[in-house]
C-alpha cells in the first residue's frame, strides 16, 4: 500500500438532483503535499467531505491506508484531520480545552506535551487561557488547526485554509503546512489561488464542474502545459513591425522597445529561431533576450475554459 | 467503543452548563419555588386533602417531573442543536464515534442536569411542605427514567429543527400543555369521567402517577402501566436517534 487515500469512481449526486462529483478517481501519495486547485463549486469541499464523513457518497470507493470509510470508519477517521473551510469554533471554551477536547473526541488518550508543542508551533501558546471568542479570524484558523492536528493524524485536508487571510499570515501558514510535512503528515489543501498551489504542492490536481481534469506534478504540469513567453529588449525603439512577422501575432510594447513572443515550450517547431533571423535580418538588434515559464493561473484558464 | 469520545463530550456540555449555571438551575429552582409559595401555601390552604395527602404533599412529584422534563428537552435540543447551527458539528460528525458515543455525551450530560435539577427541587420541597419517600429506590429509577428519555427527545429535537423557531415550538404547543394536563396539580379521578379517559392519552399522566407513587404510594393509574409506557417511548427514542445517524439524517449531506 503506497498510498495513503484512493478514492475510486466517486459520485456524488445531491438530494435535489445535483451531480457535484463526477467519477471522481484520485490516489495520495504518503507524505505530499496535495493541492487540488478549482474554481468556486467545482466539487472540492464535496471531495474532501465524502473523504470526512461529512458528505455521503453516492458511489465509488475510499480507502484511507488501505481501510474503507464506511466499513472500517473508525479507523480512517483517527488517521485524518480536518480543517473546513467555514471558520467555525465554539465561543466560550478556551485555546486550551477546546483542543484537549478535540484530541479525546478522536480517542487519544490525554498528552499535554504534544498538545503544547502544537499550539507552541501554531503560535497559539500565548492565548491558550483565552477562551475563543476574544481571538482574531487569523487566530481562530490556527485553533482550528491545532484542533484538526490534536489527534495526531496521518493525513491532514486544509480546505481553502488561507481565503480571507492576509497576505502575511498566508506565508506563514505555508511555512507551517511546509513544517508539517516534514513530521511526516500527508497534506491535501483546496484552494482556488494558483499562486498557493504553485508555493506549496508537490503535486496538482484541477477540478471543474465536478470532474477532476488532470493530476500531475507541478514541475511536469508546468512543463507540460506551459506556454513559455519570449521577451526581446530591443536595441533602439521599433517603428512598426514588419508585416512578414504577423504570423508570429507578436507583441509589441508602448514604448515600442520590447517585442513579446508567446510559445509552446513543448513543440520542437516552436519558431524562435525563425523569428530571431527574421528579425536579425530586418535590422533589429537587440540588448536582451529572456525567456518566462507562464504561471498556473494562466494554465488554469486555459483548461478550464476548454 | 471510544470511550473517551463519550467522555469527552460529556464534559465539554457540563462545562457548558456550569457557565450558564444561572439559566440551568436556578430559574427552574425559582419558578419551582413559587409553584410551592402560590399553590402549596396560598391556594393549598383552601384545598382539602387529595388521597389523604396535603396538598402541598401532593403537588410535589408532579413539579419535580414537570421540570425535569421540560429541562430535558430544552437542555438537549440546545446542545445539540447549537453546533448544528455554529457549525462546529463538524467536529463530532467526523469524529471516529457512532451514534452510541454522541448519545452518552450530549444526551447524558443533558439527563445529569435534569436529574441534579430533579434533586434540587426536591430538597427545596422540603422547606415547604412535608414530604416522605416511601419507595426512594423506585423513585431515582423513574428519575433517571425520565431525564434520559426526554433528554433522548430534545436531542431528537435538536436535530429536526432547522431554525430557532421550530426548536421552540414542539416544547410549547405539546410538552408544556401536556405537563400541564398531566395531572401535576390534581388527581385524575377529580376529572369528570369523560376527561379521565382523554387524559388516559396523555403520556404525561402516567409518569406523574407513577412517579407519586414513589413517594406516597397512591396513583392514578397502575405502577406497570407507568414503567412500560416510559421504558418504551425511551426505546423508540433510541431507534429513531440511530436511523437519524444512519441515514445522516439532516446532519450528512
Ligand atoms: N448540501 C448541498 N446540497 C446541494 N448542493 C450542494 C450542497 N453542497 C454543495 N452543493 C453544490 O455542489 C457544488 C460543489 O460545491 P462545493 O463542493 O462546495 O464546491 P467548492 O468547494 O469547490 O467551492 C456547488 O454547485 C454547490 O452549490
Ligand atoms: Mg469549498
Amino acid at each position: 500500500m503506497s498510498e495513503i487515500l484512493s478514492i475510486q469512481n466517486l459520485n456524488k449526486t445531491y438530494e435535489g438532483g445535483f451531480q457535484a462529483l463526477k467519477n471522481v478517481n484520485l490516489f495520495i501519495n504518503r507524505g505530499e503535499i496535495f493541492a487540488l486547485l478549482g474554481p468556486n463549486g467545482a466539487g472540492k469541499t464535496t471531495l474532501i467531505g465524502a473523504v470526512c464523513g461529512m458528505v455521503r457518497p453516492t458511489s465509488g470507493q475510499i480507502l484511507v491506508d488501505g481501510h474503507d470509510i464506511v466499513q472500517d470508519f473508525r479507523r480512517t477517521r483517527e488517521l485524518i484531520g480536518l480543517v473546513p473551510q467555514e471558520l467555525s469554533t465554539d465561543s466560550f471554551e478556551t485555546v486550551w480545552d477546546t483542543v484537549n477536547f478535540s484530541r479525546g473526541l478522536f480517542g487519544q488518550p490525554p498528552n499535554t506535551d504534544y498538545v503544547e508543542a502544537t499550539l507552541k508551533n501554531l503560535s497559539l501558546w500565548d492565548k491558550r487561557k483565552n477562551t475563543i471568542r476574544t481571538l482574531s479570524g487569523g487566530m481562530k484558523r490556527r485553533v482550528m488547526i491545532a484542533k484538526a492536528l490534536s489527534h495526531e493524524p496521518k493525513v491532514l485536508f486544509l480546505d481553502e485554509p488561507t481565503a480571507g487571510v492576509d497576505v502575511e499570515l498566508r506565508k506563514d501558514m505555508w511555512d507551517q503546512v511546509h513544517a508539517l510535512q516534514k513530521t511526516g503528515v500527508t497534506i491535501i489543501l483546496t484552494t482556488h489561488y494558483i499562486e498557493e498551489a504553485e508555493e506549496m504542492a508537490d503535486r496538482i490536481g484541477i477540478i471543474s464542474k465536478g470532474e477532476l481534469i488532470l493530476t500531475e506534478c507541478k514541475s511536469a504540469l508546468m512543463r507540460k502545459l506551459g506556454r513559455k513567453e519570449l521577451v526581446l529588449d530591443l536595441a533602439e525603439p521599433l517603428g512598426t513591425l514588419p508585416d512578414r512577422l504577423t504570423k508570429y501575432k507578436l507583441d509589441l510594447n508602448a514604448e515600442r522597445t520590447a517585442i513579446k513572443y508567446e510559445f509552446d515550450s513543448t513543440s520542437d517547431d516552436n519558431g524562435i529561431s525563425e523569428l530571431v533571423g527574421e528579425l536579425v535580418r530586418s535590422g533589429c538588434s537587440f540588448k536582451d533576450i529572456h525567456t518566462k515559464q507562464s504561471s498556473l493561473e494562466e494554465i488554469f484558464i486555459r483548461l478550464v475554459k476548454k | 467503543m471510544n470511550w473517551r469520545a463519550a467522555k469527552a463530550i460529556y464534559c465539554f456540555e457540563m462545562a457548558r452548563m456550569w457557565r450558564t449555571l444561572a439559566q440551568s438551575i436556578a430559574s427552574p429552582v425559582i419558578s419551582t419555588a413559587l409553584y410551592f409559595v402560590v399553590f402549596g401555601a396560598a391556594i393549598g390552604s383552601r384545598i382539602d386533602q387529595i388521597d389523604g395527602i396535603s396538598y402541598g404533599s401532593f403537588i410535589v412529584p408532579g413539579l419535580i417531573m414537570m421540570s425535569v422534563l421540560t429541562e430535558s428537552i430544552s437542555n438537549a435540543s440546545f446542545g445539540i442543536y447549537f453546533p448544528r447551527f455554529t457549525g462546529t458539528i463538524y467536529e463530532v460528525l467526523t469524529a471516529p464515534v457512532s451514534y452510541i458515543e454522541v448519545l452518552l455525551g450530549f444526551v447524558g450530560a443533558a439527563a445529569t442536569k435534569s436529574m441534579l435539577l430533579g434533586v434540587l427541587i426536591l430538597s427545596t420541597a422540603f422547606f415547604f411542605v412535608p414530604l416522605e419517600i416511601r419507595h426512594p429506590l423506585l423513585m431515582i429509577v423513574f428519575l433517571i427514567l425520565t431525564s434520559v428519555t426526554f433528554s433522548l427527545f430534545g436531542f431528537i429535537i435538536g436535530i429536526w429543527a432547522d431554525g430557532w423557531e421550530k426548536l421552540q415550538i414542539i416544547p410549547i404547543l405539546i410538552v408544556t400543555p401536556l405537563a400541564f394536563l398531566g395531572g401535576s396539580f390534581y388527581s385524575i379521578n377529580m376529572l369528570p369521567p369523560v376527561w379521565q379517559k382523554v387524559s388516559l392519552m396523555n403520556p404525561v399522566v402516567y409518569l406523574i402517577s407513577g412517579f407519586r407513587w414513589s413517594f406516597y404510594e397512591k396513583s392514578d393509574v397502575n405502577l406497570g402501566i407507568s414503567l412500560t409506557m416510559i421504558t418504551v417511548f425511551l426505546i423508540a427514542c433510541i431507534l429513531i436517534v440511530r436511523w437519524m445517524f444512519n441515514s445522516g439524517y439532516r446532519l450528512r449531506s
